[in-house]
């Protein structure tokens, strides 16, 4: 079931032109990433995805409802975990809920059972300051979770880890994302995280930014302990290293 | 290992340069350099405090009082004014200018005025004190609002928040830290301020007490009104300190983290 589409999305600057006539789709349960060259428009796509910034022309549409503009209706990870400093982790990741209405207190109990799940758990009255790149990643995912959002949006939510993190937190999000079914939009320049983690590939390239390719990833997410070790993941690599060159 | 002999050695060397200038002082006066009338040794000042303690505490609870009032005073308005310039862009630029002369304007100039216009009672202190303490926190917050990461305004707005939960959840936080800056300036400019407009006219305080001495020739007397001053004011801002720590307890854990990754880099 197609969830979320982009029809024809242009959006442009100071009259320049970012982004081009993007088309693109996610299904229900699908991670999907975009990837392509610094410069390439991916933000900029995400931010009319979420309805922060209106494109010039185009819409989007979350299970055909056109939501061209509209914030509030993907939930939205920037590239900084943006983890408000004053407020406790458990504070921060019921912060979707607190903003819904609900009291802080009935937010902090529905939050608390995904603790552990996230591998959270005894850090709920820690301040932000206290916990490692890698927790705090996953207490933003945890946030953007409890959006409730259907599609979530993430904006290279590894890119500031060491590579022994970001290698832990792949494993690690490809367990939760598949327990979750969380419908994902991911932005990266890296390649390897882009096959390891994705269901599809849609290459951006170009000034102003376009789709070039989509690629299929065959391989099944609960079954890419090591992929990256093989042939296979090799091939891929090269193909998208292929785009990007042309 | 370093960090305790450098805490206890940041304690001392203020208070061993207070004890030079106090036996510098002590110098003068005893060796009659300056002559006592002009500059009363540290010991009559001592004594002329202890003397008049409860006549001091009688006129520094009425300053205090002003000052306090006057502090909250202003602290509102600041947070009316700057919210409100921080809102609508056009007010900023109309009222900024106009914040930063009132500045300019000498206090001492000003509290004849208010004396002249509100009396000789409580009202024109309070506001002498409003006008001095106001500027530094409205400025201060206007900072500070300006200083939130236009992402994490993004973020909740991605999350459907509407312009005062953002306010309630991001601005004023990040404001806070500039507030209480600017408030531990003003608190010491509270005191001043109360001291100054009481010189024009009054009853009671700090300052109709230091007129009286002064043209009673009493300088040790004079002089312990001023150490009173200078208490006062470093209650009210330890007072502030206190207050800033308890409302907002993230900054310690953030700075014994901070202490702990310098310990660890030396390490």
């Amino acid at each position: 079931m197609e969830l979320l589409r982009t029809e024809n999305v242009t959006k442009s600057y100071d009259s320049r032109v970012i982004i081009r006539d993007i088309n693109i789709h996610l299904l229900q349960g699908e991670l999907v990433s975009l990837l392509g060259l610094s410069g390439s428009g991916k933000t900029t796509l995400f931010q009319v995805i979420s309805g922060l910034v209106t494109p010039d022309s185009g819409n989007v549409f979350l299970n055909d409802k056109n939501i061209t503009g509209e914030p509030g209706n993907i939930s939205y990870m920037l590239q900084k975990d943006l983890l408000l400093e004053h407020k406790k982790v458990i504070d921060n990741v019921s912060l979707p809920l607190v903003l819904r209405g609900i009291s802080r207190k009935d937010a902090r109990k529905q939050a608390q059972p995904y603790f552990e799940q996230f591998g959270l758990e005894g850090t709920e009255e820690k301040y932000p300051s206290q916990l490692s790149g890698g927790m705090r990643q996953r207490a933003a995912l945890l946030r953007t979770y409890l959006c409730s959002c259907p599609v979530a949006l993430l904006d290279e939510p590894f890119s500031a880890l060491d590579m022994i993190t970001k290698g832990q937190m792949h494993t690690w999000y490809l367990d939760v994302i598949n327990k979750i079914r969380l419908s994902t939009l991911l932005i990266t320049h890296d390649i390897e995280e882009a096959i390891l983690l994705s269901d599809r590939i849609y290459v951006m390239t170009g000034v102003p930014g376009e789709i070039h390719n989509e690629i299929h990833i065959e391989k099944r997410r609960n079954e890419r302990t090591d992929f990256n070790l093989t042939p296979e993941f090799l091939d891929y690599k090269e193909q998208i290293l292929d785009i990007l060159k042309q | 290992m370093k960090r305790k002999p450098e805490s206890i050695r940041n304690k001392l060397l203020p208070a061993a340069a207070f004890c030079l200038i106090l036996l510098l002082w002590w110098i003068i006066s005893a060796t009659g350099l300056v002559p006592s009338y002009m500059l009363p040794s540290p010991i009559s000042v001592a004594a002329a405090f202890i003397k008049d303690f409860p006549n001091l505490m009688t006129h520094a609870l009425v300053s205090l009082q002003e000052a306090i009032y006057g502090l909250i005073i202003g602290v509102v308005l600041a947070f009316i004014i700057a919210s409100l310039m921080d809102r609508f862009e056009t007010l900023e630029k109309a009222l900024l200018p106009l914040l930063v002369v009132t500045q300019t304007i000498p206090t001492i100039a000003i509290a004849p005025l208010l004396v002249l216009w509100m009396g000789f009672g409580m009202a024109p202190k309070i506001t002498l004190v409003v006008v001095t303490t106001f500027f530094p926190i409205a400025v201060g917050m206007l900072d500070g609002y300006k200083s939130v990461d236009p992402d994490e305004i993004n973020l909740l707005r991605s999350m459907k928040a509407n312009r005062l939960q953002i306010f309630r959840h991001v601005k004023i936080p990040a404001a806070l830290p500039y507030f209480f800056s600017g408030l531990r300036v003003s608190a010491s400019y509270a005191v001043v301020g109360a001291v100054i407009s009481e010189w024009l006219g009054g009853f009671e305080g700090l300052g109709v007490y230091m007129t009286r001495v002064r043209k009673a020739y009493a300088f040790d007397k004079m002089f312990a009104v001023i150490i009173l001053i200078i208490i006062v004011s470093l209650f009210l801002m330890a007072l502030v300190d206190l207050i800033k720590k308890v409302s907002m307890p993230w900054l310690s854990v953030t700075q014994s983290n901070n202490n702990g990754a310098d310990l660890h880099e030396k390490v």
